[in-house]
């Protein structure tokens, strides 16, 4: 029995220490507060996969009464609890294949930058200009301008662990 | 956050011959889970890119750092040593107290007439007075990697400085009659840079005035050419071109940021005398300008001490580099107090020194009056905010610069001489504290005002210093470069502080942007950014993140190469038991002892660290796995191996400065290296062993210099020597 519980305490410390970690990346002032508009951006680098809803309400959760500021005090609870309950669970990549092939109904491999625009920008939710162009940056081939999600996904979704 | 942004026609336009004949609810699912995957790898790109670039900041800051401290401790040796000790010869060239030139002598030794231009140069050739064909031909030739030919550049360089010792501290600009006002940020010898602002937003005109806010040079390859360049623009448009000094604009930070070996490099005979004239005109930059008293433009920054008054009335060409302050006379011998003003009579030449600044240079015609810039007293507003009257220092400084006497009339002025005129008083050090605030500070998000100990010059000041100072002189923005941003420009302090940094790509390809300024009649900034290198718009975003990225983790990887000894020793605190293995946490609180870069070693640690089950680190092998190529000398002493490593950066430094001496003899050098003798090298180790505290003994120091190739009668080539160590800086390969 004892053995489990030191082994569950440190699971947890070990979470604490990640948490940590990323949050002070973004704690400019070294005071334990960091912006609330880099608090998706430490989620995401934790490992999870929230929808945009999942981190609205996370951050109302943990915002210091709009000041636009989260503290760690607020934040290191709830995101420990997220991370042990496995809240935001990564996308298996067959999954992720087969929603890229759902939006590739001609089947052809590739989509092409206006089709994913149309997608990205008009449904589900949606992505700012700013976004999609970026997106477009991040996954088109340079000569070819189209966008090979096959390879685009075993190439991306492997990342050192944190 | 990402809450529906309408359509825009543009985009209905191109969507509309897509058309859609995917069920409606599994499209919506589909479209769902690759926003949310995309959202989470983009989210780790960007921490990987905060993380990246920190440490290149970090770095580059500590390099800062560290020179400050090295010629602090100069400085403290100049001091306290007394005159038998032969290392007083070589510190006494980095100060070069003991140099009295009198102007004439200056104005021949920058002649440029003696120098032959043969029909061998095919370059491009300049007239003076220089024209706007003139500049326009010289842009065109530096973007066809044309070198200007050694007499022209003395001659541009001795126009410029004569233009510049009217100039005030302060340059007051206006906006009005519908003048559009470019403002760029630090450029850093990037010469791809200036190309693509002046492609963009035009060259410089009446009718388009710019602001340069230093940082012209050192770090990229062109910084020679964006002076000329800028230079000659100056003295086409002496009213519409503004240039503030930038820290980079001394002749000690030039040393070892790579101004200094680019000018040698490109200038084998001329190089020195080129360097020696720069020096001059740096010292000459004005250090701030104002548009419609209402906007301040400095490089650096403020402090809670910054004076515009004060800075208005400074002799600025007293203090040639920010890294030195002024210090009192000195009795030769036994370095005692030094004398008051009232005893000049015991010190012989001072009489002789103050002289006019004659125009007594080697061109045929006489001065053209009529041709002379009038500067300000159009542009200031009807009352300036300053009490010290601009009209009064104008006419100050064209009575010294000779303009209102006649020829061979001796009047009481400041010469030209070096800055150590042996008349400081105390005000000097307060003068000299406001220019380094100015010329070295960066903002922070705490109020209050500390020094500035990261960069080891100038202060850290926060928005309640920015309000104060703002506000007493009742200005409305501060705008500075000094620091590189992502996006090229960024605010802070409420706005009120506006950071404008023009050198894109500036730590690797891709790692940010460069913008600049646009300001009309109304003062509100706009901002025009771009990206120079061709190579950085074919990139994905993911294969830019990860090139910085690479070049980052080398870098980094070479502080730590540099600590090994004292990174071992901290890991084996951690492991009394002498296992091999310390936990991931002790791994980081260890490294980051050692090497104080402020880094979040946590988040880096999977980029550099294997850890094996349990996350326990093995750091003997880590540390095996960091060696680099293994130098190509033998040296028995690692110790000292290791030491030099550390220190290559200083010893290059103090290296060119003694180079630098030698350039006059380098047409009797037949293979045009960069030497140094066997004494000399002796001589910079003992030094640095004393900053250091290190022990390093004459027989170690002698046993080094036997190992590197001693063949050429005891010299020492500078290049063969640093490229023994692999010590190649990036630049020299984008």
């Amino acid at each position: 029995m004892a053995d489990s519980t030191q082994s569950a305490e440190a699971i947890v410390s070990d979470v604490h220490k990640k948490i940590r970690a990323a949050f002070e990346a973004f704690d400019y002032e070294s005071n334990h507060t960091v912006d609330v508009r880099e608090i998706g951006t430490i989620i995401y680098s934790l490992g999870c996969f929230p929808t945009q809803a999942n981190l609205h309400d996370l951050i109302a959760e943990v915002e210091e009464d709009h000041t636009g500021y989260i503290h760690l005090d607020k934040f290191l609870p709830a995101m420990t609890k997220v991370l042990l309950d496995l809240k935001f669970p990564s996308i298996p990549e067959d999954l992720l294949l087969q929603a890229f092939e759902v939006l590739d109904k001609e089947k052809k491999g590739y989509l092409e930058p206006e089709e994913l625009t149309k997608y990205m920008t008009q449904e589900g939710e949606v992505f700012t200009q700013e976004e999609m162009d970026e997106m477009l940056t991040a996954l088109a081939d340079p000569e070819k301008n189209l966008v090979y999600y096959k390879d685009l996904i075993s190439q991306l979704t492997i990342d050192p662990d944190m | 956050m990402g809450c529906g942004m309408g359509k825009t026609q543009l985009q209905l336009k191109k969507c509309d011959r897509v058309s859609i004949s995917v069920p409606a609810a599994t499209a919506i699912r589909a479209a769902l889970l690759i926003q949310r995957w995309y959202r989470q790898y983009a989210a780790r790109l960007e921490m990987r890119r905060r993380c990246t670039w920190k440490i290149f900041q970090s770095i580059e800051y500590a390099g800062e750092q560290d020179q400050i401290k090295l010629y602090t401790f100069f400085g403290f040796l100049m001091d306290h040593f007394t005159p038998a000790s032969s290392e007083r010869n070589l510190i006494s060239h980095i100060f070069r107290k003991n140099e009295f030139c009198h102007d004439t002598e200056w104005e021949r030794y920058f002649c440029y007439k003696s120098i032959e231009v043969t029909d061998s140069y095919t370059g491009p050739h300049l007239t003076f007075p220089m024209t706007f064909c003139g500049v326009s031909k010289l842009v065109e030739a530096f973007k066809h990697k044309q070198q200007l030919h050694a007499q022209y550049v003395l001659q541009l360089l001795g126009e410029t400085w004569r233009l510049l010792r009217i100039f005030p501290n302060i340059s007051q600009i206006s906006a009005y009659h519908n003048k559009q006002i470019t403002i760029c940020g630090d450029l850093h010898g990037q010469l791809e840079d200036l190309l693509l602002i002046f492609y963009k937003n035009g060259l410089p005109s009446s009718e388009k005035p710019y602001v340069f806010n230093g940082d012209f040079v050192d770090r990229g390859k062109n910084s020679l050419e964006i002076l000329l360049i800028l230079f000659g623009f100056l003295l086409v448009y002496p009213n519409d071109v503004h240039l503030n000094r930038g820290n980079h604009e001394d002749h000690i930070v030039n040393l070892r940021y790579g101004f200094t070996k680019e000018v040698l490099g490109k200038y084998r005979v001329h190089g020195k005398k080129i360097l020696k004239l720069l020096q001059k005109i740096f010292s000459w930059l004005p250090l701030a300008t104002v548009i419609d008293n209402k906007v301040l433009i400095v490089h650096g920054g403020i402090s809670d001490k910054t004076d515009l008054d004060a800075i208005a009335r400074v002799d600025r060409h007293k203090y040639g580099s920010a890294l030195t302050p002024p210090k009192p006379t000195k009795h030769a011998v036994n370095g005692s107090k030094t004398q008051t003003i009232n005893n000049r009579e015991a010190c012989g030449p001072v009489e002789g020194r103050r002289r006019v600044c004659s125009l007594t240079y080697c061109s045929s015609g006489p001065a053209h009056r009529h041709d002379l810039p009038r500067r300000s007293l159009h542009n200031a507003h009807v009352s300036s905010q300053f009490n010290w009257s601009l009209e009064k220092e104008l006419k100050k400084r064209r009575r010294m610069a000779g303009f209102d006497q006649s020829y061979g009339e001796l009047r009481k002025s400041d010469s030209d001489s070096d800055p150590e005129s042996g008349e400081t008083t105390e005000t000097d050090v307060g003068e000299w504290k406001q220019i380094v605030d100015v010329l070295w500070s960066d903002p922070m998000a705490q109020n209050g005002c500390i020094p500035n100990e990261v960069r080891g010059g100038g202060c850290y000041w926060g928005p309640d210093v920015t309000e104060e100072v703002l506000g007493r002189h009742n200005l409305q923005l501060l705008i500075r470069s000094h620091e590189c941003k992502q996006d090229g420009y960024e605010f802070c302090h409420n706005r009120r502080v506006l950071t404008i940094f023009s050198a894109s790509n500036y730590y690797e390809v891709g790692s940010n942007r460069g913008a600049y300024i646009r300001m009309g009649p109304d003062l509100v900034p706009h901002f025009i950014q771009y990206q120079a290198s061709r190579t950085c718009r074919e990139l994905t975003l993911r294969q830019s993140v990860g090139w910085t990225e690479r070049s980052a983790l080398r870098a980094l990887r070479e502080q730590l190469f540099v600590h090994k000894s004292d990174l071992i020793s901290a890991f084996q605190e951690f492991d009394p038991n002498n296992k091999g293995m310390i936990s991931l946490r002790h791994w980081a609180s260890a490294t980051e002892r050692v090497l104080n870069l402020g880094l979040p070693w946590r988040l880096l640690r999977p980029q550099h660290v294997s850890s094996t089950q349990c996350g326990m680190v093995d750091y003997q092998q880590w540390i095996r796995e960091l060696s680099i190529t293994e130098p190509k000398q033998e040296i028995s002493d690692n110790s000292i191996l290791e030491t030099m490593y550390k220190n290559h950066s200083n010893l290059e430094t103090i290296f060119r400065i003694i180079d630098t001496d030698h350039s006059e003899l380098r047409f009797l050098n037949f293979y045009n290296k960069s030497l140094i003798t066997f004494e000399e090298f002796r001589q910079t180790w003992k030094l640095l062993s004393s900053h250091l505290q290190t022990e390093i003994s004459d027989k170690a120091i002698a046993d080094l210099a036997q190992s590197i190739d001693f063949n050429k009668d005891g010299v020492i080539d500078i290049n063969e020597f640093m490229e023994a160590f692999r010590l190649v800086d990036i630049s020299a390969h984008t």
